[in-house]
């Protein structure tokens, strides 16, 4: 059944033992999205994406990958993975890992000869399209691995850390590569632990923690960053903040400070306005832009690695 | 099934690229060396000459029966020694993410990983197994009976024991797995010699330890079939070691053999396709 959805998963679940590593995702990734999927270590994050590639089995809940069952193997054909810190058998060539994989995502022979050197080109490899892989350095793997990923031109593509290991050159050009992976339609879905990265990347980004998203932002909608308000008056009240909701979150009242978040510099008129005709006396009304990285830790709390 | 075959062909080729297996290649050359060496100094031995035609044949068919326990046995280490991280290995070093996550069935990865390590032994075992023959044949000049058979047996041994490290394989790590299939191919060698010790001092007890050894592992019991069919029938009456054999396991054993085979492959492929990669 068409759907504008990529991904749809329903209280996906993973226990290890008596270990839960994943508490129970639900999640929507829109098709043509570059969709960041951020955490702390331990936050469930590569086992979320081993259940959405069928790596790994769920304990109980439901995904769907590109309207089909995720379990189906045949969708696979539509969809591309570069593994965190990928590796893979270091005497074949560049050319060869390319030909195999693409012969295992059933290119024809036609496409493969199109398409290994166009790859290898995307990917800066051409020049060392013959040498085997146990000669290329860990910034030639991952994007040897990116190459792979992409080769059978996928509506759907997981990234695990595609930057590590690249240098600022190969972290631009993996950031113009995902740009044009967006363009040719495909929705890119991106785990990264450079939020820099993410920020200027994605358009959408969820935070994990425990294997449940914690919180969503709209990158699109506010791509200044999350605004983060405090303000000091007089006259604050509990009822205040019912109203103050469609423009904001994370509110929090103690005295005479209020603070809030919210995610558009075009809301703080308003929010302002609202606060004066509600007999509020403004002393201070400070915004302050959060970065992504900001924003990580506020959501995620002073050690996120807990 | 086009999956099927590039995955066993990919792996064939990874498995011909091992150093474990250049090594075995190595040893069996060595071997070989020795083993043409000494029976050509057997051959043209003086005081062997005069030796009646009837004991220098079963003399020359025991050396050869010493080398086709050799090729058994070199062949059973590569096997297990080659094939014994194919899976752990590949699962703990991530290896295996990207070609799992690509339109392919477990089951024809496990079975192409298999297919690709059973053409690799069926040319290590043509290679060093016809090296036995050659020397017997243009060497010793002996009269060689049932090696295609023998060939066959000491196949399905090595895929025995393949299977076997492909089943332990999708539960332990390599190591574990590798200690679990040798430990079982060590008891079905006791086991082996308690049987032929039991059939000549006419121990109901050994024979029965021996077949229950056969049991849990019947990878000796097919040597012991293998050596069977190979050696003449004089040798069969006269041998007694490691390298020939008295009691001939029985054709129900060796279908046996195969059911386990099968049984054991079957249980790897369901093994594989449940656990997590």
């Amino acid at each position: 059944m068409p759907t504008d959805l990529a991904i749809e998963t329903t209280g996906l679940r993973k226990q290890f033992g008596s270990k839960v590593a994943v508490r129970g995702l639900s999640l929507q990734v829109r098709r043509g999205e570059i969709f960041g999927f951020l955490g702390p270590n331990g936050a469930g994050k590569s086992t979320s994406i081993k259940m959405l590639l069928g790596l790994v089995k769920p304990t109980s809940g439901q995904a769907q990958i590109l309207g089909c069952p995720f379990r189906n193997v045949e969708i696979r054909r539509k969809v591309g993975f570069l593994p965190e810190d990928f590796r893979f058998y270091d005497w074949l060539t560049a050319s060869e890992l390319l030909a195999l994989h693409g012969r295992l995502s059933r290119l024809t022979p036609a496409q493969l000869s199109e398409r290994i050197p166009a790859y290898l080109d995307l990917v800066g490899l051409t020049p060392h399209r013959d040498r085997r892989l146990r000669g290329f350095s860990k910034g030639m793997m991952q994007r040897i691995g990116l190459a792979q990923a992409l080769i059978h031109e996928p509506e759907l593509v997981f990234l695990d850390e595609p930057t590590s290991g690249l240098d600022p050159m190969g972290r631009h050009l993996v950031r113009d590569i995902i740009r044009g992976e967006r363009n040719r339609g495909a929705t890119v879905f991106l785990n990264s632990h450079l939020l820099s990265e993410v920020e200027i990347t994605c358009d959408t980004v969820v935070f994990i923690k425990q294997g449940e998203v914690i919180a969503t932002r709209d990158l699109r909608s506010s791509p200044e960053g999350e605004i983060h308000v405090h303000v000091r008056a007089n006259n604050l009240r509990q009822e205040l903040l019912a109203g103050l909701s469609q423009w904001a979150h994370a509110t929090q009242l103690q005295d005479d400070r209020l603070t809030f978040s919210t995610n558009s510099m075009d809301s703080l008129p308003e929010i302002l306005r609202y606060l004066i005709s509600s007999n509020v006396d403004v002393f201070e009304f400070t915004p302050q832009r959060l970065s992504l990285e900001e924003s990580f830790f506020k959501i995620m709390g002073e050690d996120p690695g807990q | 099934m086009n999956q099927l075959w590039i995955i066993a062909n990919v792996t064939f080729r990874e498995a011909a690229r091992r150093k474990i297996l250049w090594t075995a290649l190595l040893a069996a050359a060595a071997f070989l060396s020795l083993f043409a060496t000494g029976i050509h100094f057997q051959v043209k031995d003086v005081h062997f000459a005069r030796v009646p035609p009837l004991i220098r044949a079963q003399v020359l068919s025991s050396i050869l029966q010493i080398g086709f326990y050799a090729v058994d046995m070199l062949a059973v280490l590569m096997t297990v020694l080659t094939s014994v991280d194919s899976i752990s290995g590949e699962i703990a070093s991530s290896t295996i993410h990207a070609i799992a996550t690509k339109p392919v069935h477990r089951w024809q990865l496990l079975l192409g990983k298999w297919l690709g390590f059973a053409a690799m032994i069926a040319v290590y075992i043509a290679l060093v197994f016809g090296g036995v023959v050659a020397i017997g044949h243009f060497i010793a000049h002996a009269q060689m009976r049932g090696s295609l058979d023998g060939a066959s047996f000491i196949y399905l041994e090595c895929l025995l024991v393949l299977t076997l490290t492909f089943l332990f394989g999708t539960i332990f790590s390599t190591l574990t797995n590798g200690v679990i299939v040798l430990g079982l191919h060590g008891i079905a060698f006791i086991g082996g010699w308690l049987e032929q010790i039991g059939t000549v001092t006419q121990s109901e007890r050994l024979i029965n330890l021996g077949i229950l050894s056969s049991v849990i592992m019947p990878s000796e019991s097919i040597w012991r079939r293998a050596s069977y069919v190979m050696q003449s029938s004089v040798a069969r009456t006269l041998d007694l070691s490691p390298f020939a054999t008295r009691s001939a396991p029985s054709t129900t054993m060796m279908l046996y053999a195969v059911v386990y085979l099968f049984a054991a492959l079957s249980l790897a492929l369901y093994r594989f396709q449940q656990r997590d990669l």
